[in-house]
């Protein structure tokens, strides 16, 4: 039976959820104007009734995921029976209609928070953010008018959405079960990340708000006091978000890295800089009115930017260009009315109290801190001018097309190489700028002095460069000079962070994130730079002369239970595992097949690799039915060893999505993951039989390895035969010795009704397969059937990525660096407040 | 002259300098007439194709070979101008390769022979619905 009060209530509450948006957004504006405290009443009650809507929304949604209601097409298509819980939670971010809903839940706790602690602004404020919602909870309100369908519900019935012959049958059907997450999504950074994420960008239109607020009612400066705690949380929280963005990449997706410049990373990071480079300005302004207009328009800029990354993502306009953008779901004409009404309105406000803003005529000095935090914000917006411009390629196409030319521009064929060839030379001046302008910052300084303070700062990281250029041999010009300003920004600012910290710790936010920041190039610089590929192919073999001779092989072909050496390594494969949720991994091999979708059956007597015993007829618990493991172990030539389980997701509808593994070091990572391995499906070829005479004691080779016939026994019962009293049935027991253990095969031979059968065995390690041909009693000859197939084999690629770890640290330091900053702005904002107030 | 209108020319400089490389860094969609064109007056620069995989009637694909160490391989591909060229990989085929529906191939010719460095597939599968599983 179909459950229909579930979707009604949702629909319901959209519409509740808009309409009270709409209200909040006139009465807030309606306030700004009318201190009336009835508008603010009301107002506030609007909102409130807004935020408890969108609640409600989110409480619906996830009931009607965990109750299962596969009548409905979100949950049908973004989630399944055996999804445990926090993985329902993901379900919302599969789709986009949850994730804009998270987007506005994140909205709605923000604007309460905002609501009450920020009373002489709210009206202006809370206008500008109840209008952001307007347009949000319009992408899911799934409402037609006048033929037209405002964007996509995710309380759509299965069967209004996707046409299938079954529902002209049965309109009443409901599935099974579902088609299930994603199996990307399926890691514990996919449960965080992207809550962290959408509350970045939830939280980049309070600075937004507070800057259009200020224009709206003439407080040109005020609106930075309290926006710069937000703009430094939102820096801060986005960050974060990229970054666990970035280190689920590197352990879940297979390109091999953290960061592939694809066009949806790119999409957040351009903001996120813009973002960065307003927050220097707005603290530059705390001294001088000469930073006021940058950090209006800086401001401004973040949050249309936002809204244009979300159209790129969103409305499919990026196709072909990118590897995880969402699908079409026809909003692109409302995403870019959201996109032109908030520009429009940036640029209008701007244009239109140009003149009012206060600006210094002043010439700023070389020797002023103004001056160097105004050359680091124009380095920063000019490193998200160089991303966006490629990355927004696809749409000069659909410029270009709708005016009716043609354009056949392509993305960077390398995009890597070309967006790090130019980010690596910002990276320079951002390392140089962020450790000489907090000297600027704390001291005034002329060139005497100057020349005193940096005397020591630069004279150390000097050496310290000298000696890491001999010993990690860092030969490339640009990479040097990045080394050599990373490690002078660390020095300059350890040197800044002393002083300030001796009297207030308050104070070190910035010269720690600037640490933060440098420790993080130094790490891209080694892991991204100096990664090794340790699994070139070194065989020397041409495959075709056809083939261009510069073509590198990175990968390496591993037969099972075959050693391989690669660089000071020597691997084996040693086999397919699934994982267990209390007892490591198990050998598929001795499984004999799965009970339900989460308990496997032990076909044979097995230890797993956490040590524990198992017999036949066990079950065992897995975590998820779809992942399978490769069992690589590494063994180096002073004895030291470790094994790693890259893995394989075989998904019907997703198709096969490899994840590596990785072993951490302090100083490096090894990660290795399999590129391709034999398809599962496809049917084994078994190679023509080839037959031999033995007696029991004799010995033969299988595949070329050394087999002993044992010994052969009478049978009085064979599973799946039914013999009778004049049957017989006969076991032959050999030992075939495998590079790394002994294996037993029991090929059967059966006379049953006088017709001859044989049950062959399979020892699937050795790709080999015995069966008993026939006996020939009187001279107690038995004569074997041999027949191989090819071993089972991964292909592999294993890539050393040296310091990586440096790199997290400095994304720490970057965050404690933040908390302190928000911390201190936001205590001085309290302070004013409370001031103001009385 | 002040020293914003210099730091204000230096911004605009470099702008265009962006502006100017990302055109000429620009990769293209072209056909592989179109690509050999380029190659044979003196551009080497990697382009986009996009194409299909020619099958046979009952639906495989062919003209797929892989090396005998498994860890390269070439393919035919047919190019929206109906245009068939062998194209060389030197990675193990993609898992989802023969599923694909489309291929977009990067790269370019190299000593006559069209050289992926990259291929992009979509299957339309992965993440729109045909159907319902009954």
């Amino acid at each position: 039976m179909i459950h229909y009060l579930p979707g009604n209530i949702g629909h319901l509450l959209v519409i509740l959820a808009f309409i009270t948006a709409i209200v909040a957004t006139y009465a807030f504006a309606k306030n700004i104007n009318d201190a009336n405290s009835k508008w603010s009443r009301f107002a506030i009650g609007a909102f409130y009734i807004h935020a408890v809507a969108i609640f409600s929304i989110v409480i619906t949604l996830f009931l009607m995921i965990s109750n299962h209601l596969f009548e409905y097409h979100y949950v049908y298509n973004y989630t399944s029976k055996y999804l445990p819980v926090y993985y329902q939670i993901s379900s919302f971010w599969n789709g986009q209609e949850g994730s804009f809903l998270l987007w506005m839940f994140w909205n709605a706790v923000l604007g309460i928070i905002l609501i009450n602690t920020n009373k002489s602004w709210r009206p202006a404020l809370m206008a500008v953010f109840s209008f952001t919602q307007v347009f949000l909870v319009s992408m899911i309100l799934g409402v037609v008018v006048f033929d037209v369908r405002i964007g996509s519900s995710p309380f759509l019935l299965l069967r209004d959405v996707v046409n299938d012959a079954i529902f002209t049958m049965q309109p009443d059907f409901i599935p099974e079960d579902g088609r299930g997450l994603n199996p990307l999504l399926q890691n514990y950074w996919m449960v965080i990340h992207p809550p962290t994420l959408f509350l970045g960008f939830a939280t980049t239109v309070i600075p937004f708000a507070y800057a259009v607020a200020g224009l709206l009612t003439g407080k040109f400066k005020e609106w930075i006091r309290p926006a710069l705690p937000w703009a430094q949380f939102s820096a801060a929280v986005l960050g974060v978000g990229i970054l666990m963005g970035a280190y689920w990449a590197y352990e879940t997706l297979n390109f091999g890295g953290y960061w592939n410049w694809d066009p949806v990373e790119n999409a957040i990071y351009v903001p996120w800089l813009v973002m960065v480079a307003g927050i220097h300005t707005m603290i530059a302004f705390k001294k001088s009115d000469a930073a006021l207009k940058s950090s209006i328009v800086l401001i401004l800029m973040t949050y249309v930017l936002i809204v244009y990354s979300t159209f790129l993502t969103r409305s499919g306009v990026l196709g072909n260009a990118s590897v995880h953008s969402f699908t079409d779901l026809g909003l692109s004409g409302q995403l870019l009315i959201y996109l032109f009404v908030f520009s429009v309105l940036s640029l209008g406000l701007c244009l239109k109290n140009w003149k009012k803003i206060p600006s210094s005529t002043e010439e700023t000095s070389v020797y002023s801190r103004e001056f160097w935090i105004f050359m680091g914000a124009t380095v920063l917006s000019l490193m998200a001018f160089q991303v966006i411009i490629p990355t927004s390629i696809p749409v000069w196409n659909e410029i270009v097309e709708a005016f009716g030319g043609t354009s056949n521009l392509a993305p960077p064929a390398d995009q890597v190489g070309f967006y790090t060839k130019f980010q690596l030379y910002f990276a320079i001046l951002v390392a140089l700028l962020s450790g000489t302008g907090q000297f600027f910052w704390w001291k005034k300084m002329d060139a005497a002095k100057l020349k005193k303070e940096l005397s020591a700062p630069v004279i150390i990281s000097l050496v310290i460069s000298a000696i890491i250029f001999i010993v990690a041999k860092v030969q490339d010009f640009w990479y040097l000079i990045l080394l050599t300003a990373s490690i002078y920004s660390i020095v300059a600012n350890s040197k800044i962070f002393i002083g300030v910290a001796k009297s207030n710790i308050k104070l070190a936010g910035g010269s720690i994130a600037h640490i933060g920041i440098a420790c993080m190039l130094f790490g891209i610089l080694f892991s991204s730079g100096y990664y090794k590929i340790l699994s070139m192919n070194n065989t020397g073999l041409l495959w075709s002369r056809e083939f261009p001779d510069e073509v590198n092989q990175n990968n390496l072909l591993l037969f099972l239970n075959e050693p391989r050496q690669m660089a000071d390594y020597s691997m084996t494969y040693l086999g397919l595992r699934k994982l267990t949720s209390d007892d490591g991994y198990v050998a598929i091999d001795d499984i004999a097949g799965a009970i339900s979708p989460l308990e496997l059956l032990i076909a044979k007597p097995t230890i797993t690799s956490s040590g524990k015993e198992l017999s036949k007829g066990d079950t065992i618990r897995v975590v998820n039915p779809e992942n399978s493991y490769f069992e690589v172990a590494y063994n180096k030539a002073n004895g030291s060893k470790f094994t790693l389980f890259p893995r394989v997701q075989i998904n019907e509808q997703m198709g096969t999505v490899y994840s590596p593994d990785i072993k951490r070091t302090l100083t490096a990572d090894l990660y290795t993951h399999v590129r391709t391995f034999p398809d599962p499906e496809q049917e084994i070829e078994w190679s023509e039989i080839q037959e031999i005479n033995v007696s029991p004691g004799d010995q033969f080779f299988i595949n070329d390895y050394v087999a002993h016939f044992l010994d052969i026994k009478p049978l009085r019962e064979v599973e799946g035969v039914n013999l009778g009293p004049t049957d017989v049935a006969v076991q032959a027991t050999i030992e075939i010795e495998g590079e790394l253990k002994n294996y037993i095969a029991k090929p059967i031979f059966v006379i049953k009704d006088n017709m001859a059968g044989r049950i062959p065995d399979v020892v699937n390690d050795l790709a080999s397969r015995i069966t008993i041909q026939s006996i020939q009693p009187e001279s107690n000859l038995f004569v074997f059937g041999l027949s191989t197939t090819q071993k089972d084999w991964i292909i592999i690629e294993a890539v050393e990525k040296p310091w990586i770890n440096i790199l997290w640290l400095g994304t720490l330091l970057v965050v404690l660096g933040f908390s302190i900053a928000i911390y201190r702005r936001y205590g001085e904002f309290v302070k004013m407040r409370d001031k103001e107030m009385e | 002259m002040k020293k914003g209108h210099i730091l204000g020319l230096v911004v605009i400089a470099v702008a265009l300098v962006i502006i100017m490389t990302t055109a000429g860094d620009a990769s293209a969609y072209v056909t592989f007439s179109e690509a050999q064109e380029m190659v044979e007056s003196g551009n080497r620069n990697k382009i986009h194709v996009v194409g299909k995989l020619p099958k046979s009637e009952d639906g495989t694909v062919t003209g797929i070979e892989a090396s005998p160490d498994m860890l390269s391989f070439k393919f035919e591909m047919v190019d929206e101008n109906e245009e068939i060229q062998t194209v060389f990989h030197s990675n193990p085929m993609p898992t989802d390769f023969l599923r694909s529906e489309q291929v977009v191939v990067v790269g370019s010719y190299q000593n006559g022979n069209f050289v992926a460095d990259k291929i992009l597939l979509k299957c339309p599968s992965k993440y729109q619905e045909e159907g319902v599983k009954v």
